[in-house]
């Protein structure tokens, strides 16, 4: 197959029109917006619909109105506007409505700065809005995962009938990598529930208000039951040389690519060092954690963020391994020569054997191929 | 009143069949609305429902209820109904319009909803000229919640939160809203009509089902604001709430037409809408079909030799610095190897520096962080500053500058300083500079087949002069190089 060089971003809206979708609302937002361009280019050319809304507001709303209407929609934005969008992302999940938003994630809080950082995991992940409700979330790690994941995305959304998150840091959505893409598209479907303006559709309603207390309540634990299902069927996560791991670092997105340049160090060192990348972080793979549990002596989770996801992990450990922390803030980004001394520093103290990395020869031998 | 003689009358008008004969939404008291007696909701509710059945349109059509009164829309409207979330209506109402061009959308909203918190929404919506229809109910008072002010509130008016009245000093004064959107130039027909009294009432009625009409003939964006009386909230009997409507409401509010460009836009011709494409041609459509993308030269490349280049390109914005590396990465690409480009982005980008990091290798590449290059390529001298000690050991600097700064030397890292801005100047133009760089980085590596880099050069350069400029740059910089190092 062949592959061609392509950001993160422009893949998310090519992969999306191949599944299907036909609506894109969006508002400009730094580093989210070449999404909103691609879309404003390729939405018109292949019979969807592209409107700028007039706010992240407007557009979660519109996202809202297409999805009612039984078209596959999406959006995307990061920290601020994903923020503007909660109380539109919980009256779609109190309605029901399948729509897909990336999250290209940026430094906050408040207006912070445009550097990749991983702090909306709260707002995303445990849901910013209100009530009892969840959003699916995927967080890919390459610009082929934002394209894979974008149709995955799709297909969870339609099939839990819930918004799905693609959360991905700056730079995933920045960067240009090799990409293929399927070829054939997804063709466009009616869901038998959906307001379509026709005589079939006429008796169909989409309502996230529920007067009575019994009803609602039954309703909420409709939507539990969804949610355990696809904690049950739909958890994902990449492992990562952890088949005699010692030491499993833990991180996603581009944090997960910084561990495996540091497992591949860590282990040039003697250090039986994994990777355990969770791809889902709602549903959190807890079960791939336990089972890592058995070997490793301990977990390091590694963040953009003050360790928003280090209480899922300490959640899925529960109290079974240690797990460290190290973290990079406010767009900065840790470098995997500082995670790897990190990395050393806690198998010392642990008395896990490692030898002393014969530096020169892996440098020569890198050098020799410059 | 015996029933035989019941059975004798003949029914001039009964209820629209866009009504549920029965409001089983409602579960208890199927045959009442939940509106207060003498609101003026029902009226309105029941003028939509004829409008709606006498365009026939009542498959069609999908009512959009937000928050407020408006909320139980779905209650009694056999359509299709989407009820949202509050002041959103016009929003929701676009994006269903836009997907569904056959369908007839409504949005029924009342005073709060559409002219506080929603007032964006309808702005943008009647801005845009979307052709939906927008049913306004302005009873000049936040009624579900309680009575508390609105937008629409009059100056002297009693609510909760203006138990003294509303003051202009403090509150402002009641919004116009027909007014104001009449001021944009999209929307097809704005009308203010009141439910003061029944040849209000008529007028009202046949305003409602000239904007569903304008809807359904596609001409646009139609706004009716009905002035309505609430009896209970204004603490008034249902007949003197009417009378105020008409004796004090309208003062403030006059009634009439603020916009009508139907006629122009039934003159104009329709906008032709494009049929979508079929779904085998969107790859190509979208420029992902695997026939149209390159063969690439794999094939020249040299299969024994190991490949792991790692560069940081660094320079002022407008020098050239994300193309050099997207150059590279493109070639590397079209040779057979895994690649990876990450740019700095953002604003910083506009008048500041500018970096790439840009990996080439045989294996999966992990992190596509350089955080220690291979070759540094320095296009000014604070990006020198900032990334020189970060260069590998055995590691090579190319730096535009006739100078290198003897702080920044390192004897465990080979370094080309030429002026190539200047050599780039006098070929022709300073701004392949970059080029001219690539080329001596292309020299050093000497891993990436011709064939690759020409064709990495058509994909990324479609001007023929930048073409056949680049590729003189190219050619230099791989001279320089050699030069430099026979020199050594």
């Amino acid at each position: 197959m062949k592959k061609q060089l392509m950001k993160g971003n422009e893949a998310i809206v090519k992969s999306a029109i191949l599944a299907g979708c036909r609506a894109f609302y969006g508002y400009p937002i730094t580093p989210a917006s070449e999404i909103a361009e691609a879309a404003a280019e390729f939405m018109p050319k292949t019979g969807g619909v592209y409107v700028q809304a007039e706010s992240e507001v407007a557009a979660i709303n519109m996202l809202y109105g297409g999805a009612s209407a039984g078209v596959r929609v999406m959006t995307a934005s990061s920290g601020p506007g994903i923020s503007l969008m909660q109380e539109g992302i919980s009256y779609m999940a109190g309605a029901e409505l399948p729509c897909v938003i990336a999250d290209i994630t940026r430094a906050g809080p408040g207006l912070g700065n445009i550097g990749a950082e991983q702090g909306d995991y709260h707002q995303v992940v445990k849901g910013g809005g209100h009530g009892n409700y969840r959003t699916i979330v995927l967080a890919p790690h390459s610009v082929q995962e934002m394209a894979d994941l974008t149709a995955l995305a799709f297909e969870l959304a339609d099939c839990y009938r819930n918004p799905v998150v693609l959360m991905a840091d700056g730079f995933i959505g920045q960067m240009m990598e090799p990409v293929e893409f399927p070829q054939s598209a997804t063709p466009t479907h009616l869901p038998e529930w959906a307001v379509a303006g026709t005589a079939a559709s006429r008796g169909n309603l989409i309502n996230s208000l529920s007067l009575d207390f019994d009803e609602l309540e039954k309703h909420i634990q409709k939507l539990e039951a969804k949610y355990k299902l696809a904690e049950q069927r739909e958890t994902r996560a990449e492992e990562w040389m952890t088949g005699d791991a010692e030491i499993v670092l833990v991180g996603y997105g581009i944090v997960g690519r910084i561990l495996k340049a540091v497992t591949a160090e860590a282990r040039a060192a003697g250090l039986k060092v994994g990777v355990l990348r969770p791809i889902t972080l709602y549903p959190f793979p807890k079960v791939q954690f336990q089972r890592l549990a058995f070997n490793a002596r301990l977990f390091v989770v590694v963040e953009m963020s003050n360790g928003q996801m280090l209480e899922d992990v300490k959640l899925a450990l529960n109290g079974s391994r240690p797990v460290e922390f190290l973290n990079r803030m406010g767009g900065n980004v840790p470098s995997h020569e500082e995670v790897l001394r990190f990395v050393q520093e806690l198998a010392r103290r642990e008395g896990l054997e490692q030898k002393t990395p014969d530096r020169k020869t892996a440098e020569e031998e890198r050098m020799a191929n410059v | 009143m015996s029933n035989q003689s019941v059975a004798e009358y003949e029914v001039a008008r009964s209820k629209a069949k866009s009504l549920y004969p029965r409001y089983e939404r409602k579960e208890e008291l199927q045959h009442q609305t939940h509106f207060c007696p003498g609101c003026g909701h029902g009226i309105v509710h029941k003028m939509v429902a004829q409008a709606i059945d006498e365009l026939g349109v009542q498959d069609r059509t999908i009512m959009v209820g937000p928050v407020g009164c408006s909320v139980f829309t779905y209650y009694y409207f056999d359509t299709g109904n989407v009820q949202s979330a509050h002041g959103r209506a016009p929003a929701v109402a676009t994006a269903i319009r836009r997907s569904r061009p056959e369908s007839i959308v409504i949005s029924y909203q009342g005073d709060g909803d559409l002219s506080a918190i929603g007032s964006a929404e309808i702005l943008h919506a009647a801005n845009r000229g979307e052709n939906i229809t927008v049913i306004f109910v302005n009873n000049a008072i936040y009624s579900m919640t309680g009575g508390q002010a609105a937008p629409t509130t009059l100056l002297g008016q009693k609510s909760t939160t203006t138990p003294n009245g509303r003051n202009a000093a403090t509150e402002g004064y009641p919004l116009h809203v027909s007014e104001l959107l009449s001021t944009l130039q999209a929307p097809a027909y704005i009308e203010r009509v009141g439910l003061g009294d029944n040849k209000q009432i008529a007028q009202a009625s046949r305003a409602i089902k000239r904007a569903l009409d304008n809807q359904v003939r596609g001409l646009g964006f139609s706004l009716i604001e009905v002035l309505s009386p609430c009896p209970t909230i204004w603490k008034m009997t249902p007949v003197d709430s009417q009378h105020w409507v008409r004796d004090v409401m309208e003062k403030t509010f006059p009634l009439g037409v603020f916009c009508d460009r139907t006629k122009e836009r039934l003159a104009a011709p329709a906008a032709q809408s494009v049929p979508a494409p079929a779904l085998d041609e969107l790859p190509g459509i979208l420029g992902v079909a695997e026939e149209d993308l390159p063969e690439g030269n794999a094939a020249a490349m040299a299969k024994e030799q190991e490949i792991d280049l790692e560069v940081r390109i660094a320079g002022f914005g407008g020098q050239g610095v994300l193309l050099l590396g997207e150059m590279l990465a493109e070639a590397g690409l079209d040779a057979g190897l895994e690649v990876s480009w990450l740019p700095s982005y953002g604003p910083e980008m506009r008048s500041g520096t500018s970096n790439c990091h840009v990996r080439l290798s045989r294996q999966t590449i992990d992190s596509p962080l350089v955080t220690a290059p291979t070759v540094l390529v320095a296009m000014n001298e604070p990006s020198l500053r900032k990334f020189d000690r970060s260069v590998r050991s055995g590691g090579w600097i190319i730096y535009d500058g006739d100078e290198f700064p003897a702080d920044c030397a390192r004897e465990d890292v080979h370094v080309l300083a030429l002026p190539f801005t200047r050599i780039a100047d006098a070929m022709g133009d300073k701004r392949a500079a970059n080029m001219v760089m690539l080329g001596a980085v292309l020299e050093r590596s000497g891993v990436l087949p011709q064939a690759s880099i020409d064709a990495a050069l058509r994909r990324l350069i479609k001007n023929p002069r930048w073409v056949e400029l680049d590729e003189r740059a190219l050619a230099r910089g791989r001279e320089l190089f050699k030069e430099a190092l026979a020199e050594a």
